[in-house]
C-alpha cells in the first residue's frame, strides 16, 4: 500500500469515525435524556455538558490540524495534507455547536441578551472573537475557494494561530479558580508554534537534518 | 451526662419521602388551579410550602446530592459525592467564641437541642448562574444564635469550616485559604429564614452536603453557606469570608443574589435550574425580597455587592 492509499483509505476514515465520537456521545446520551428526563444521561446540568465537550473537542481538533504541517516537514509525509482540512472543518462544526448551544440554551435567541453578555464578559468576547474567525476558514475551505485565492488563502488561514490562542485564553477565563486545567493545551500549541516557526517557515537548509525515515512512517 | 440524644427515629420513617413529596403535588396542584384562589391564597399556600412560588419543583434527591460545590473534597461537581466518604461527621464539636455569653465546645447534639428542627423549601442559587429547589431540614440560626447570647458588642457572626486534609482530600491542593470562613451581619443571622441543617429530603445530611452541620441562607448566593461548621464567631468586625480574600472583585462580603449586580463572569440577570434547559430570569434576593429587603434600607447594593 502506497502512503497516499494509506493516507486516504484508512487514516482518514479512521479520523473521521474518531472525530465524530464526541458528537456521537453528546447525540446518544441527549436520545437517552429525551426518552428518560430522569435519567442522569448529560448530568445535572446538559447544556453545560454539550458546552464542555465541544469546547474542549474544538480546542483537540484545531491543536491537531496545527500539527499537520510540522508532521508533514519532520516525517517527510506531506501525503499528510489529506487529513488537515477534515480536521479542520470538524473543529468548525463543534465550535458552531457550542456557540449555538450557547445562543439558544443560556441567551434564548435574545440578540440584546447576546449583546450585553458579550460586551460585559471578557469570556465571552474573547470566545466570540475566537469563533468569528474560524468561519471565513470553513468557507474558504473548498478547491474552489483555495484555487481563487491563490496566495492570499495561506495568509487568511493563519488565522487559526489566533483563533486557537483565542480559545485557549477563554478556556482559561472560564476557569473559576483552578487554570492548571488549561496547561496541556497551551504548552501543546506553545510546543506547535515553536515547532511551525522551525520546520514550517523556514527554508530546509536552515532547518534541523532530516531525520531518516524509521519503519513506522512507511505506512 | 447526655443533655439531648438524637432521635431513634428519622423523619423520613414517619413520613415516606414519596408521601411527603406528593404532598406537595397536592398543595401544588391547588395552587396551580389559579382560578379556583385567589392571590393570598395562593400566597398563603406557597408560605406552607416554605416557597414563594408554588411552581417551583423540588429538585431531585440525585441532583441535589450529586451535584456540590465543596472544594474541600475537589473542584468537579460530582467530587464531594465521590470522595466525602472520607468525612466523619459524629462525634462532633462545635466551637462557639468571641462576643457571646455562652463561649464553649459544645458537642453538635448540645447545639442541636437549643431549637426544633423543621423542614424549609428554600430556592438555592448558585454564584455560577444555576439553582436547584432543596427541602431542608433545619434549626432555625436565630434560636440558636439567641441562646448563645451574643454580647451587645456583636455585630456579626462567623462560620468556619472543618480543616482536616486527611477527612477532607481537597484541601491538599491550595487553592483557596483553608479552612472556608463565611459569615453574616448580626441582624442578617437573626433574621427567620437563615437555617442551621443537618438534613434533606428528611434524611441527615449527606456528607456532600455539608454534613453535620451546614448554613444556607436562601436569599445569597450559596457560597455563603458555610458547610460542615466546626466554629462559631461572635464578631465586633465583618468578617473575611474566603471568597472575597480569594478574589475581592468578584465576591464581596454581603453576596445577596441580585440580577442587576453582575459578577465579572457570569450575568446574574438569569439563572439555570437544574433539569431544565433554558434560563430563567433571576429574581432579586432570590425571592425572597418581600422578607428580607428590609435589612438592606440605605445601602447601596452594587457596592455592598
Amino acid at each position: 500500500m502506497t502512503r497516499l492509499t494509506f493516507t486516504t483509505r484508512i487514516l482518514k476514515p479512521l479520523g473521521f469515525g474518531a472525530a465524530l465520537g464526541p458528537l456521537v456521545w453528546l447525540g446518544w446520551h441527549a436520545w437517552l435524556l429525551a426518552h428518560d428526563p430522569a435519567s442522569d444521561a448529560l448530568g445535572a446540568d446538559p447544556v453545560k455538558t454539550i458546552q464542555v465537550t465541544t469546547g474542549l473537542t474544538v480546542l483537540v481538533l484545531l491543536l491537531l490540524t496545527l500539527t499537520v504541517s510540522p508532521i508533514r516537514k519532520l516525517l517527510h509525509y506531506s501525503e499528510l495534507i489529506r487529513v488537515r482540512r477534515m480536521l479542520g472543518l470538524f473543529a468548525f462544526c463543534y465550535v458552531l455547536l457550542h456557540a449555538v448551544t450557547y445562543f439558544v440554551f443560556d441567551q434564548s435567541l435574545d440578540p440584546g441578551l447576546i449583546w450585553s453578555d458579550t460586551v460585559k464578559h471578557p469570556r465571552i468576547a474573547v470566545g466570540f472573537i475566537a469563533f468569528l474567525m474560524l468561519i471565513p476558514l470553513a468557507l474558504t475551505s473548498t478547491d474552489a475557494m483555495v484555487r481563487r485565492l491563490g496566495k492570499r488563502w495561506g495568509r487568511l488561514h493563519r488565522l487559526i494561530y489566533l483563533a486557537t490562542g483565542l480559545g485557549i485564553i477563554h478556556y482559561l477565563m472560564v476557569q473559576k479558580l483552578d487554570l492548571r486545567v488549561g496547561i496541556p493545551y497551551a504548552v501543546v500549541f506553545g510546543a506547535l508554534m515553536v515547532a511551525r516557526s522551525r520546520f514550517v517557515y523556514q527554508g530546509p537548509s536552515r532547518g534541523p537534518p532530516s531525520p531518516q525515515r524509521g519503519e513506522g512512517d512507511r505506512g | 451526662m447526655p443533655i439531648h440524644r438524637s432521635p431513634d427515629i428519622r423523619s423520613a420513617d414517619i413520613t415516606d419521602e414519596r408521601l411527603y413529596v406528593s404532598r406537595r403535588e397536592f398543595l401544588g396542584s391547588l395552587a396551580g388551579a389559579g382560578v379556583l384562589l385567589s392571590a393570598g391564597e395562593r400566597r398563603a399556600i406557597a408560605r406552607m410550602l416554605g416557597t414563594a412560588d408554588p411552581a417551583d419543583k423540588l429538585t431531585p434527591w440525585e441532583v441535589v446530592t450529586g451535584y456540590n460545590n465543596f472544594y474541600e473534597f475537589g473542584t468537579a461537581k460530582d467530587d464531594p459525592a465521590a470522595y466525602a466518604a472520607t468525612l466523619r461527621p459524629r462525634p462532633w464539636k462545635v466551637r462557639v467564641e468571641g462576643e457571646v455569653a455562652r463561649p464553649a465546645d459544645y458537642d453538635l447534639d448540645a447545639i442541636l437541642a437549643m431549637g426544633t428542627a423543621e423542614e424549609r423549601v428554600y430556592r438555592h442559587r448558585c454564584v455560577e448562574a444555576w439553582s436547584m429547589v432543596v427541602p431542608w431540614l433545619g434549626i432555625p440560626l436565630r434560636t440558636i444564635v439567641s441562646r448563645l447570647e451574643p454580647t451587645s458588642r456583636a455585630k456579626y457572626i462567623e462560620f468556619t469550616t472543618l480543616r482536616d486534609p486527611v477527612q477532607m482530600p481537597g484541601q491538599k491542593s491550595g487553592i483557596l485559604p483553608w479552612p472556608y470562613v463565611e459569615g453574616l451581619r448580626l441582624d442578617e443571622a437573626m433574621h427567620p429564614l437563615p437555617l442551621l441543617v443537618t438534613g434533606v429530603y428528611g434524611k441527615p445530611l449527606p456528607n456532600q452536603n455539608g454534613a453535620p452541620l451546614r448554613l444556607v441562607v436562601p436569599w445569597k448566593y450559596g457560597f455563603k453557606g458555610g458547610k460542615s461548621i466546626v466554629k462559631i464567631r461572635f464578631t465586633t468586625r465583618q468578617p473575611a469570608n474566603t471568597w472575597n480574600v480569594a478574589a475581592p472583585d468578584e465576591y464581596g462580603f454581603y453576596a445577596n443574589v441580585n440580577p442587576a449586580v453582575d459578577h465579572p463572569r457570569w450575568s446574574q440577570a438569569r439563572e439555570r435550574r437544574l433539569g431544565e434547559f433554558y434560563k430563567r430570569p433571576t429574581l432579586p434576593f432570590n425571592g425572597y425580597g418581600e422578607q428580607v429587603a428590609g435589612l438592606y434600607v440605605g445601602m447601596d447594593l452594587k457596592a455592598n455587592f
